[in-house]
């Protein structure tokens, strides 16, 4: 009965129930577009940082991660590969190993940063391996040959084919020198990487670096982002098989650490943060700004109404039925405009997702950052229904406020009233 | 008179009133103070790269751009001494550096870095480099045994003032040339990744490392004040300069040498602009609806009125009236609220808590929100011109009604 009624004041106004359906709708899309956008640009960076360069889980000596020195080494990396084979959720492991080296070509000299990977396991872990732009990735057969980043081939001014000659300090401090062999150039797409980095295969890094059996990195990749923190736990439990009661016992000694990529790029993680708390005031403003927006529909449904609800207590309807009546009545124009809302956001965020958003110029600078020239937005089950259900609130919240004030009609004054 | 008219309608609800005007004050305040923001972090991130050895305008090889080797240098550096000596606005500084890119070592670690030879005198004034000594002090003039770095580089390197350091790297005839230096201090920058990257020496340690006798990489030129931030106040300086510089020289802006963060405010731009459309919108649905309230329960009144002889012109501009005293009280006080907002924040708004973040998006560690007036005019321009533009529906629905529908 109330329901009926309800539905039919609603209507009573048809103008002023679109536009107010329409502002409610208009905050949903809003909303779910936007909180795609964020997070399908979170995923395509933590996906860059993590494929071309941390994997999702590190084992390394305890502060590495910070100094990069070549000194702190993880010594015995195969007993640590024998207990991720057997991990459940990891997906691929890899030894590396890095240092900084004066690279030489016929023509220049600069800096770089030398990682000796393993070829056939570091397929599966990185992307390099896809973003070749000349000649051909490491084999488990090459010895002294480098893949190097596009930048810094140009830098060097040398092409597939060409010699390379690197001149570090090794392990032990003495001066470390090889002549390389360039097999392939890569463009991973953030620049700072392209322009510095060069890998050659770990065997052949070991023999000049004079590292022996050691490494600096043993990175893992899990079959999904949610079960890093479950095979970080395991393996830490693994890695220190005695309580971590009492962390300065002989567990310092070994000194391994087990690091996710949210801690081996805090950057990464606070700068998500950073904008997600941006993203987070615009919401409540918009949010705020469409309560003051519909509220006058809600309060002149009950004032410019005044009498007609007099004449309903005078004839028998308690209080609590009117605020019932009242509350179906936002509860029809509310879950109208969500509905909408939610299709309309839906609708436009799938289309992008499939285009793209292109950036224009700042498409330069966010590849610096792993992002590309295109933002896709990710729809997911949370970013569809996260800002509508908040919207949902704050719109019942706003429609609570006249029908409560109902409940102190009289009817006499009621229908004296204009 | 018809001001008074509108005036008194308005205030016919004042509840009602009262509610629309909530949501038109919040609405000029948030987009004052989100745009107050966004030009603190702009002009934050401007001015730390700016800072970062980039500076106002550059002198260089026309190839060092696209190449920074030792090769595109800056092969008589006099005339360009000259030139700039008088040529720039009052209150500018400038001065010669090389830079090269070179390993740096010691026993301990050894890691990539950029070489930097600076005049000791001058460069204070133009970079960072002046401005943070965390330890011992900065080159004397003719210390060319000395070198200062940054204190996250002095870290890794496990060493202190006082101990040596060597550089390595290729000198003009593509032979690699090293020496030891004396650490004399070190620099805190805003981030990070600067401490890793610059270590200083003298211009003339520099300059016999790569064995280039008087040759620099570059001259590098600060305007005063705010003047240098501007397409249209560097444009001038830049053309005067290129008029008398040797023709084998290029005079660059920080626009052209920061191409990634010219976009990137590009993108701030567009993205308050938007933020402004989807602020107003919401609001927009508040106000149409309110005043088409006000119309529509007005019948009677608009009828009658017509009746009188009023045209719907007039009627038009009746309604579009109160839409004007809504939108200017609602205005003032959002004004008000944003401008005192901005206020309370003069002093700053420190970002250290997220250091590493705001380090990524290229940020210095304060923000400083501020508003221009350009600022202030489009975001009354926007409340205004759209908010009388979304009104024009009721005003034209007012000026529809007839009389003898509005009689019955």
């Amino acid at each position: 009965m109330e329901i009926l009624m309800a539905w039919r004041n609603v209507w009573r106004n048809p103008r002023r129930t679109i536009l107010t359906i329409l502002a409610i709708a208009f905050a949903c899309l809003v909303l779910i577009f936007m909180l795609s956008v964020q997070v399908g640009t979170y995923e395509v960076m933590i996906n860059a940082s993590v494929k071309t360069r941390t994997g999702h889980i590190q084992v390394i000596k305890k502060g590495y991660n910070k100094d990069h020195k070549i000194r702190q080494v993880v010594s015995d990396p195969e007993s640590i590969a024998k207990i991720l084979d057997q991990t459940p959720h990891v997906t691929a492991h890899t030894f590396r190993a890095n240092a900084f080296a004066l690279l030489s070509s016929d023509l220049r000299t600069c800096a770089g940063l030398i990682t000796g990977v393993d070829p056939e396991r570091e397929s599966k872990i990185s992307n390099i391996v896809h973003t070749m732009r000349k000649g051909r990735f490491l084999k488990p057969s090459d010895t002294n040959t480098a893949v190097l980043g596009a930048l810094l081939a140009k830098n060097l001014k040398v092409n597939v084919g060409d010699e390379v000659v690197a001149l570090g300090s090794a392990m032990d401090g003495s001066v470390a020198a090889t002549v390389l062999k360039v097999a392939g150039i890569f463009s991973s797409g953030m620049d700072d990487y392209d322009r510095s980095a060069i890998q050659i295969p770990l065997p052949h890094f070991q023999e000049v670096f004079y590292m022996e059996n050691a490494v600096h990195e043993v990175v893992v990749t899990c079959d999904s982002l949610w079960h890093v923190s479950r095979v970080k736990e395991s393996l830490a439990a693994a890695l220190h098989p005695k309580p971590p009661a009492e962390p300065t016992g002989q567990d310092a000694d070994q000194g391994l650490v087990c690091l996710s990529w949210d801690e081996l790029t805090p950057g990464l993680i606070q700068s998500i943060q950073m904008d997600l708390g941006g993203g987070l005031i615009f919401y409540a403003i918009l949010l705020v700004m469409v309560a003051f927006s519909i509220m006058n529909t809600f309060v002149m449904a009950v004032f410019e109404r005044t009498r007609e609800l007099g004449t309903l207590l005078a004839i028998g309807a308690g209080p609590g039925r009117l605020s019932k009546m009242l509350v179906l009545e936002s509860a029809f124009l509310t879950l109208w405009g969500i509905t909408l809302g939610i299709l309309a956001g839906c609708v436009l965020t799938f289309w992008f997702q499939h285009t793209g958003i292109p950036l224009g110029g700042a498409e330069g600078m966010l590849k610096q950052y792993g992002i590309p020239g295109l933002i896709r937005p990710r729809l997911t089950l949370a970013t569809a229904l996260s800002g509508p259900a908040l919207v949902f609130i704050i719109t019942t919240l706003t429609a609570l406020y006249p029908a409560l004030k109902v409940r102190r009609l009289t009817p006499v004054d009621a229908m004296r009233a204009v | 008179m018809n001001f008074h008219m509108a005036w008194r309608n308005v205030w016919r609800n004042p509840k009602r009133t009262g509610i629309i005007l909530v949501a038109i004050i919040i609405g000029a305040w948030t987009m004052l103070a989100y745009c107050a923001l966004a030009r603190g972090v702009m002009a934050s991130s401007l001015e730390s790269a700016l800072n970062t050895l980039t500076g106002h305008i550059q002198i260089q090889n026309p190839g060092f751009r696209e190449d920074p080797a030792v090769e595109n240098r800056i092969r008589n550096p006099a005339p360009v001494a000259a030139l700039l000596d008088h040529a720039l606005p009052k209150g500018s500084c400038w001065a010669f550096r090389v830079q090269a890119g070179g390993v740096a070592s010691n026993a301990r670690n050894s890691q990539g870095i950029t070489i930097v030879g600076i005049d000791p005198e001058k460069e204070p004034e133009l970079s960072f480099y002046g401005n943070a000594t965390a330890q011992g002090r900065l080159l004397e003039p003719g210390d060319d045994r000395g070198i200062i770095l940054g204190q996250a580089l002095l870290d890794s390197f496990e060493t202190k003032i006082g101990r040596k350091l060597v550089l390595m790297t290729q000198d003009a005839d593509r032979e690699t040339a090293s020496r030891a230096f004396k650490i004399r201090g070190t620099f805190r920058a805003e981030m990070e990744g600067t401490e890793k990257q610059y270590v200083f020496i003298t211009l003339a340690a520099a300059q016999k490392l790569l064995g280039i006798g008087d040759n620099v990489s570059l001259a590098c030129i600060r305007l005063p004040g705010r003047t240098g931030q501007d397409k249209a106040e560097l444009n001038p300086v830049v053309e005067a300069l290129t008029r008398e510089l040797p023709r084998d020289l290029t005079a660059l802006t920080w626009i052209d040498l920061l191409p990634l963060l010219k976009g990137y405010l590009g993108m701030f731009d567009r993205f308050m602009l938007l933020w402004y459309l989807v602020v107003f919108i919401a609001m927009a649905f508040g106000l149409v609806n309110t005043m088409l309230m006000a119309v529509l329960e007005r019948t009677r009144e608009f009828g009658l009125l017509k009746a009188l002889g009023l045209t719907p012109v007039r009627i038009v501009k009746n309604v579009l009236l109160e839409c004007l005293v809504l939108l200017v009280i609602g205005l003032g006080a959002g004004n008000l609220l944003g401008v005192l907002t901005i206020y309370l924040f003069s002093g700053g708004i420190d970002m250290s808590f997220m250091a590493q973040g705001s380090e990524f998006w290229g940020l210095g560690r304060l923000v400083v929100p501020f508003v221009t007036a350009k600022d202030l005019l489009s975001v009354n321009a926007v409340i205004m011109g759209l908010g009388l533009l979304v009104c024009l529906y009721p005003a034209v629905k007012a000026a529809g009604i007839t009389p003898v529908e509005a009689m019955n």
